[in-house]
């Protein structure tokens, strides 16, 4: 058996969770997931200022910070810390941490090679919209393939203390450590199936032991020291979901059915770049208190694609929001709303979309929350996004004037000027597997 | 008798792009069936007509007792393109806990 905990869910998770597994209880190997969606995109924004980052720069820190812990306990690191930059993410812990070997696992960047791709006839359609990539192809940012689990094994038969990747399937940063330890091969698919069940449990951290649970929420004990979730994955492929002991939160069948659901699409087809997995096989058993074991997971063998993740720029967009309080609050709201939206056509702004939510009444559950009889404030929160920068700054001047020039009782207006931001879009993708060639380098 | 659904299942939300997704988790597995009944594509998308384009693809988990629920176009553009406070879809699940379902008072009790 071998436990395998995950410490981070996303780039800005607690900083403590890492620390505390490696401190609190036994564990082999500390996989850190940091890449969301959104996540790459603000890499690229920030590779974009400075060509030295655009990895995650929490990690480098971090595998500092704890580096006499990993050489004293022998646990290893994964970590997809590398974003958009997975060499200089390297280089960073090499010089912040000296004497831990490093791999960094390299050829998920396909930015360089989209022309081949679409020479090739590849459209790299969006997943989504089925549109072909060619219209939005100068607007390119970043392009990356999904890896899947078997380079960053590899990476780990190097001996490396510390695995680091850029873009690979969240689920491979779990599967990779069980790949290397037991032996499995490409072709276990029930294997790679329940080890790729596995990492989908344990990526968003907390979120599989209680964190952002419904489950009785009220009576989650101590989530100020939540336990981060522990896999403990056996050689046939049957695990353990658990936490370390004297930890808050809970791990149960419910907190574990949650996060399975989670950002999912067909559960009969969860499709990754090694196996596909089932999760209408697995079966959960409460088999002790905050332990839950999972089996019987099949899969199917891996569709041949890869997706790729792309980013392009796609305008810019700015959000404001003032506050307006009783009485008639949301009358006062909806009023400034027209008066911006009214001036706005005035002066022949022309965006993509305005939204305006009335914070307190409509933003998060729109027309299924019944609306309140005059709350005490409502925030009127409007946005727009268009392709013209000028129209974008324009609407930011839009907002402050309402508090003398509009309805009573505006206030919580401190932020001043709303930020114009750049828009990078996301656009899913798929490539042939077999155009993907990934390599390690090791880092002395 | 209507029954809200918060009573019979606990919910969880996310994003894959623009599209939101809504895990259906029955607190009993005896309520699994009113749900399947009850917890229509259809219906769901007209609950959330004011924000999804839709439509809505609908999958069963009979051994979670579960349903995963996929709702395009939901997230006004997603990700980083989407002006909404609920960018990501986060809220969806908890607010479909408000859909008020037909139940016969029979089938809470046996």
């Amino acid at each position: 058996m071998i436990r395998i905990a995950n410490g981070q869910g996303f780039w800005g998770d607690w900083l403590e969770a890492p620390v505390r597994l490696l401190e609190q209880g036994p564990i082999d190997y500390l996989t850190l997931d940091y890449l969301a969606e959104v996540t790459m995109a603000i890499l690229q924004k920030q590779r974009q200022r400075d060509p030295a980052l655009g990895y995650a720069r929490d990690f480098p820190p971090l595998i500092a910070r704890v580096a006499p812990l990993l050489r004293e306990r022998g646990v290893r690191v994964v970590a997809n810390a590398g974003g958009l930059n997975p060499i200089a993410c390297g280089r960073e812990i090499r010089k912040l941490a000296p004497g831990l070997k490093i791999a960094v696992v390299l050829g998920d960047d396909v930015a360089a090679r989209i022309p081949e791709f679409l020479k090739k006839g590849e459209l790299l359609a969006n997943l989504d919209t089925a549109q072909p990539l060619a219209p939005i192809r100068d607007r390119i940012l970043s392009a990356n393939a999904y890896l899947g689990a078997f380079p960053l094994a590899e990476a780990l038969v190097t001996g490396a203390d510390v695995v680091v990747s850029g873009r690979c399937a969240d689920v491979a940063l779990l599967l990779a450590p069980a790949i290397h330890r037991f032996g499995w091969k490409a072709s276990d698919i029930h294997l790679l199936a329940a080890g790729v069940v596995a990492g989908h449990i344990v990526e968003c951290g907390a979120q599989a032991t209680g964190g952002n649970s419904q489950v009785n929420w009220q009576n989650l004990e101590n989530l100020e020291e939540i336990g981060y979730p522990i896999v403990e994955m056996q050689p046939h492929g049957v695990f353990d979901v658990t936490k370390h002991p004297g930890t808050g939160g809970r791990v149960d069948s419910h907190t574990v059915k949650e996060q399975l659901l989670y950002e999912i699409g067909d559960p009969q087809r969860y499709i990754t770049p090694d196996c596909i997995a089932d999760f209408t096989t697995v079966r959960l058993t409460d088999v002790a208190p905050n332990r839950v074991r999972v089996e019987g997971v099949r899969g199917a063998p891996p569709t041949g694609m890869l997706k790729v993740s792309i980013n392009y720029s796609a305008g810019w967009k700015a959000v404001g929001a003032l506050v307006y309080t009783w009485p008639h609050a949301l009358e006062k709201a909806r009023a400034a709303d027209r008066i911006v939206r009214r001036r706005l056509q005035s002066l022949g702004l022309e965006f993509e979309e305005i939204w305006s939510e009335f914070v307190g009444v409509n933003a998060c559950h729109g027309m299924a929350a019944p609306p309140p009889s005059d709350p005490p404030e409502v925030q009127l929160r409007i946005g727009v996004r268009g392709n013209r920068h000028a129209d974008v700054e324009r609407f930011t001047r839009e907002i402050a004037p309402l508090v003398l020039s509009g309805p009573p009782g505006a206030t919580g207006y401190a932020d001043s000027r709303p930020a114009v931001r750049e828009v990078v879009a996301y656009w899913p993708a798929l490539i042939p597997a077999v155009e993907i060639k990934p390599r390690i380098e090791v880092l002395p | 008798m209507k029954v809200q659904l918060a009573q019979l299942a606990h919910t969880r939300s996310g994003d894959k792009g623009d599209n939101a997704n809504i895990g259906v988790i029955a607190w009993e597995e005896r309520y699994y069936p009113i749900l399947l009944r009850e917890l229509t594509p259809e219906r769901v998308l007209a609950f959330f007509a004011d924000r999804v384009k839709g439509p809505v693809d609908r999958y069963e988990l009979p051994n979670l007792a579960a349903i995963n629920f996929v709702l395009h176009g939901a997230l006004g553009g997603g990700g980083t393109v989407s002006l909404r406070t609920d960018a990501q879809g986060k809220a969806l699940g908890a607010a479909l806990l408000r859909m008020e379902l037909d139940v016969d008072e029979r089938e809470l009790t046996r």
